[in-house]
């Protein structure tokens, strides 16, 4: 079947440009913030590999969202919880690691110690050991989503008011680390670490320690795309797409649709929880300011500028946003605020599909512009009916990478 | 329940806020029948097969289904599915982002769980299901297109043919052919016939001579209620039915 065969090339033209992907960031960007000397124009100085790790962190994050926004239409305007919850966990271990080397020579964190606790919280006690604080990162993540979407989705609440309690979700975890100080660091958040499995995060070490952090995100980030990749290539990832497409039929086709639902909204938080954790030790800092609506708004924003219900869009998305929202800010401080403004209405206006769908939109430009030329000033019936099989054609095109 | 029927409905009335769309309705369809249901607008007929699939839930009385005597009333949607009934749509309810053969691959009696469809494979057995089933629908052509670029007649063939390929024993459809043209309303009679071969089916549509074509046995429902039953002359011929429905025709 020819479809068979269109499906072979399709592969093969993805391992390529995933292969190179990985090779430039796995390869060509490390050479280049290693070998080029401390002046050389082409070095990528260790201040931008971290920045890009954190892209990267992010990115991950992006994946997930779009597996519940872009193929099963579950808008979340909360991932932040996740990300925050996966990020405090592991922060929460990087600080007991701190002990009695720090500032006040406790056990205790500096801030508990200084808000008057003489004892660890239960619920710092565990994160002592790395094999509760690692799972953890993403199982708490995970178990908050799953208990949260049995509650939603078992009651079909879906579209805008399934959206506007994750928001309310956002802003009471927000509410309540900033409202516990001294269990949770407060507003300050959770920040000062000294080390991360034995690699220093600070002193004239550090640049070491984020070039392997860097590697890390990067080899994680791989991994979670094939994981993505896998999850929408099988049935399951069809059944999301048709929940995507009209819910209903899915429910009268045999589907317990609460259950996909549930799912993969949990693979979302897992994700997140994951990019949080990476986040935490590159950064050095996780905050409420990382977790409650703002930030959870502009996770979506990546993954709508990128391209949802595409694989690569999100990636695409949270590195370009960031690195413009970077650029922007450190190059015209006062104003990048438009900036990042105009490129959010540009998609809405102008692409939707996302970033990814430009080389398309072109495509179909250049078709209707060809069309046009051929039917010449005939009736508008024709440019009409042209302009209908060109979208039709392009329609099969939308290929969900 | 008769060994003979396939479904049995009592009393069943559907309250909505107070409005009685049913009124102690009770129905029954025999295996192998193709029912014919129709009636004025807001009869309804719709709320029905509703009520039959899950999507509404009866105020009062029951729905038994099958040789087991399994009481669906209360059951959710798609473990009545499960249970051997298929729904078409009145208006085409098709997933337009898959491809033809995704859309029966998806309707496919297989294990429908998290885990299972996580890890399933497409076996030779599905494939030769999934064809048999284009082949039935007439659109083995059109199999690897996108469905949402069908025209509307043959959206309406894909969602028939998503319902056949579920295997159910009772096949409920509402308004097949609502849309289409003379032709395609044609195909689509031969279709519903050839599917009776195999399953029972129950037609509501308000296409007289459509029904004509494929009645056996005609239901006609209004207000709530069974006003009649019996072959399309019978019916036709029955004074109620003239008065509060087919005479307005003439």
């Amino acid at each position: 079947m020819s479809n068979i065969g269109h499906e072979k090339k399709r592969n093969t033209k993805e391992w390529i440009i995933a292969g190179s992907v990985l090779f430039v960031f796995l390869i060509i960007i490390p050479l280049l913030s290693t070998l080029p000397g401390e002046d050389s124009w082409c070095r990528i100085s260790s201040f931008r590999l971290n920045l890009l790790g954190k892209f990267c962190c992010f990115a991950i994050l992006a994946l997930g969202l779009n597996l519940a926004w872009g193929y099963t239409g579950i808008l979340s305007l909360g991932q932040g919880v996740y990300f925050g919850l996966g990020g405090y966990c592991m922060a929460m271990y990087l600080m007991l690691k701190v002990g009695a080397s720090g500032h006040y020579g406790s056990v205790l964190p500096d801030f508990m110690v200084w808000n008057g606790l003489t004892e660890l919280p239960w619920f710092w006690k565990p994160m002592n050991y790395a094999w509760v604080a690692i799972p953890c990162v993403v199982i708490v993540p995970m178990a908050l989503a799953g208990g949260f979407g049995y509650m939603l989705f078992r009651s079909r609440v879906r579209g805008v008011y399934f959206a506007i309690v994750t928001q309310a979700l956002a802003l009471v975890l927000a509410i309540t680390l900033v409202g516990n100080q001294p269990l949770t660091g407060g507003t300050n958040g959770l920040n000062d670490f000294r080390a991360i499995f034995g690699l220093p995060l600070r002193g004239p070490d550090l640049p070491r320690t984020e070039f392997i952090l860097y590697i890390a995100t990067i080899v994680i980030l791989f991994g979670a795309y094939m994981l993505c990749r896998w999850i929408t290539r099988s049935k399951l990832g069809k059944v999301l797409v048709a929940i995507r497409d009209d819910e209903n039929r899915v429910r009268f086709s045999g589907y317990d649709v609460a259950n996909f639902k549930i799912f993969i909204f949990m693979v979302a938080a897992g994700l997140a929880g994951l990019a949080g954790a990476l986040f935490v030790p590159q950064v050095g800092i996780i905050a409420p300011a990382n977790v409650g609506i703002v930030p959870s708004i502009e996770m979506t924003l990546w993954v709508a500028v990128g391209g949802r219900g595409t694989l690569v869009g999100p990636v695409i998305g949270a590195l370009l946003v960031n690195a413009a929202k970077s650029g922007f800010s450190e190059s015209f401080p006062t104003i990048w605020l438009y900036f990042l403004g105009a490129l959010f209405l540009g998609v809405v206006v102008v692409f939707p599909k996302g970033v990814i769908d430009i080389p398309n939109m072109i495509k179909r430009a250049c078709r209707k512009k060809s069309k046009r030329a051929e039917v010449g000033v005939g009736s508008v019936g024709d440019v009409e009916k042209s302009n209908e099989l060109s979208d039709k054609t392009s329609a099969e095109e939308t290929n969900v990478t | 329940m008769r060994k003979e029927s396939i479904i049995y409905m009592e009393g069943v009335t559907v309250s909505f806020d107070g409005f009685l769309a049913l009124k102690e309705l009770s129905f029954y369809m025999d295996y192998g029948e193709l029912r014919s249901m129709i009636g004025p607008n807001g009869a309804g007929k719709s709320t029905m097969l509703d009520v039959i699939c899950g999507k509404t839930r009866a105020t009062k009385g029951r729905v038994i289904f099958g040789k087991n005597d399994v009481n669906i009333t209360k059951m959710p949607e798609h473990d009545i599915v499960k249970v051997g009934v298929g729904r078409k749509f009145q208006n085409p309810s098709i997933f337009s982002n898959l491809s033809v053969f995704e859309n029966f691959e998806l309707s496919l009696r297989k294990s429908r769980g998290i885990f299972p469809t996580l890890f399933a494979k497409t076996t030779s057995k599905d494939r030769e299901k999934i064809y048999s089933v284009l082949e039935t629908v007439g659109l083995t052509e059109k199999a690897h297109g996108k469905a949402g670029s069908l025209s509307h007649g043959e959206k309406q063939w894909v969602e028939i043919g998503m319902v056949i390929a579920q295997d159910p024993e009772l096949v409920l459809l509402d308004e097949p052919v609502a849309g289409m043209s003379t032709q395609e309303t044609e195909r689509t009679a031969e279709l519903i016939l050839s599917i009776n071969k195999k399953h029972s089916v129950l037609v509501i549509d308000h296409d007289m001579d459509f029904i004509r074509n494929i009645a056996q046995k005609v239901t006609v429902l209004h207000d709530g209620t069974v006003l009649c039953e019996g072959t399309m002359d019978e019916v036709q011929k029955d004074e109620r039915v003239i008065e509060k429905y087919l005479g307005r025709e003439e």
